[in-house]
């Protein structure tokens, strides 16, 4: 039997990694929402922006804050133009050629990382702010692990505020329900899609960043794994829904740390877990916990 | 105020519309009738920019607008309430019609139009919070035209505003367009119900396979014999 401060030092990093997971999985499901696309490319939008971190301080020499903000409206700005030039010109094209162009987009993206940046592992640079450890009753547990929880959760009520209060939100679920009557209450979808785009990579960057200082080892192909599993936390939750997303990346992210602290002698199956979930939510509740009932098949 | 000359527009390979000419005067209430098929919708459609013709000219009030982005058509105030609503069902009604005005700038003259829909269809101000696409057929079809009303139209284009609706609520409908045509909103309508259609048109086109096949005022068409066996049945 494991001890209490054990189990609560596996509880926080699981606590920590699913909201980690939540934040990656938004952009899956935000983009699926809207386009009714998967973008493959999510999980190196990621990726780029831990890079763009970690330049903005080492190269640059930037303060952690400003080397952040940076990263993340850089991150932002890329997401955007992958859409507008990988997916915007094909709008009007088969879901399927979309899905190539997304596919191909990621590849592209993951090979020129290896050329620009190197193939070899970068060790991040974590401000002590983030990487001080503190003890609190026998658990010590990295300033980072609660920072991530607390930053997933005001960036989620920012997200939420924007979906649900504002008029760029409101149009968005429109745009999401009809393309066609937005655009003839004059939305201008290309507009929303590239803003849904942009919201989207924010999030993934600001998952990346603090993704990087809790697992300092940067590495070209380091968005594929996380990319997958976020993209499998918002099937499970029902994609296309943020609420379940956000669930879906935490049972996923919980499940993950709890499920090896428990049995050690599956730590090497740790991966394998969330495809385990995948085919079990495909066998048993194909439109995820939250999901409206697809009708459509992707 | 709104001119189509000699329009053509190919659909695939289908050749929809075939030279179709139409004046919308304004002020008037302008009706459009036909089977399915016959072309209404692909000319509405055409005048939005949302399908592109082959050939032909659009004016509105002496300048072209097609090509256009429909955007910029809903600025110059035409909009279209589409056939089937079309209304935002994971939406409240107060946000379908916030999105009506998603062009406009001005919130005390947006506030003001709320209140003017919300008069013209007390139903919509009670259901305001309600979410659109639970709603009835009739209570949906007067938030599509309560939406389109919020872009400040000068020229309010219905499709079919009559579609799968109880005879009252057609009723209801046709007594509301009439108000808001009297209210200074230039009106195009599209229907299958030509009957009602015509009753209330000042100036009517019946379109059959693409092509303008009669015009003429909406009393005369009414009355004419034609249109009578065609549209109206032997009954009428």
């Amino acid at each position: 039997m494991m001890s209490f401060q054990t189990f609560m030092q596996h509880l926080v990093n699981g606590i920590s990694l699913g909201s980690l997971y939540a934040l990656i999985a938004i952009g899956y499901t935000m983009v699926y929402g809207i386009l009714r696309l998967i973008n493959f490319a999510h999980g190196d939008i990621f990726m780029l922006g831990t890079y763009f971190a970690f330049y903005a301080m080492t190269s640059f020499m930037l303060p952690w804050w400003a080397a952040f903000v940076i990263a993340i409206v850089l991150t932002c700005v890329f997401g955007m133009i992958i859409e507008r030039t990988a997916y915007r010109p094909l709008r009007n094209s088969p879901k399927i050629s979309v899905m190539i162009s997304a596919i191909g987009v990621s590849f592209l993206i993951e090979n020129l990382a290896i050329v620009l940046f190197g193939g070899r592992p970068k060790a991040f640079p974590i401000p002590p702010l983030f990487g001080n450890i503190i003890n609190i009753g026998g658990v010590r547990i990295a300033n980072i692990v609660f920072i991530i929880p607390v930053i997933t959760i005001i960036s989620l009520a920012i997200l939420l505020y924007i979906i649900n209060k504002t008029k760029i939100g409101m149009a968005m679920r429109a745009v999401s329900k009809d393309y066609q009557a937005s655009m003839l209450m004059g939305i201008d979808v290309n507009h929303v899609i590239s803003v849904t785009f942009g919201i989207g990579s924010v999030l993934a960057a600001i998952g990346g960043i603090m993704w990087a200082m809790r697992y300092p080892q940067l590495m070209p192909l380091m968005g594929i794994m996380p990319g997958l599993k976020c993209f499998i936390a918002a099937v499970v939750g029902g994609i296309g829904n943020i609420k379940g997303a956000v669930i879906g990346g935490f049972i996923l992210g919980l499940s993950e740390i709890l499920i090896v602290a428990f049995l050690p002698e599956l730590s090497g199956y740790r991966d394998a877990f969330a495809f385990v979930f995948l085919i079990l939510i495909l066998l048993f509740m194909p439109g995820g916990l939250m999901g409206e009932n697809i009708k459509e098949k992707v | 105020m709104l001119k189509i000359n000699n329009l053509n527009v190919f659909y695939g390979g289908i050749h929809a519309l075939k030279g179709i000419n139409i004046d919308v005067e304004e002020g008037k209430i302008i009706s459009l009738i036909g089977a399915n098929g016959a072309g209404k919708t692909t000319t509405l459609g055409t005048i939005m920019g949302l399908v592109k013709p082959s050939e032909g000219t659009i004016y509105y009030e002496g300048e072209p607008i097609i090509n256009r982005r429909t955007k910029d058509i809903v600025k110059k105030g035409i909009v279209l309430a589409p056939e089937g609503r079309r209304i935002f069902p994971n939406l409240t009604v107060e946000e379908n019609l916030i999105l009506g005005a998603y062009v406009r700038e001005n919130k005390e003259a947006i506030k003001k139009d709320m209140q003017w829909v919300y008069s013209l269809f007390p139903r919509l101000k009670e259901r305001m919070w309600q979410k659109g696409g639970t709603m009835s057929g009739g209570e949906q079809q007067m938030l599509a035209v309560g939406r389109a009303l919020m872009t400040k139209p000068k020229i309010l284009m219905l499709d079919e505003p009559s579609l799968g609706l109880a005879p009252l609520i057609v009723k209801d409908i046709f007594e509301i367009i009439k108000q808001i045509h009297k209210e200074g909103v230039t009106i195009l309508l599209i229907e299958q119900n030509a009957k009602a259609a015509l009753q209330i048109a000042d100036y009517g086109y019946v379109l059959e396979t693409g092509k303008v096949v009669l015009e003429g005022k909406g009393m005369e068409l009414l009355n004419n014999e034609e249109v009578q066996k065609a549209y109206l049945g032997e009954a009428q």
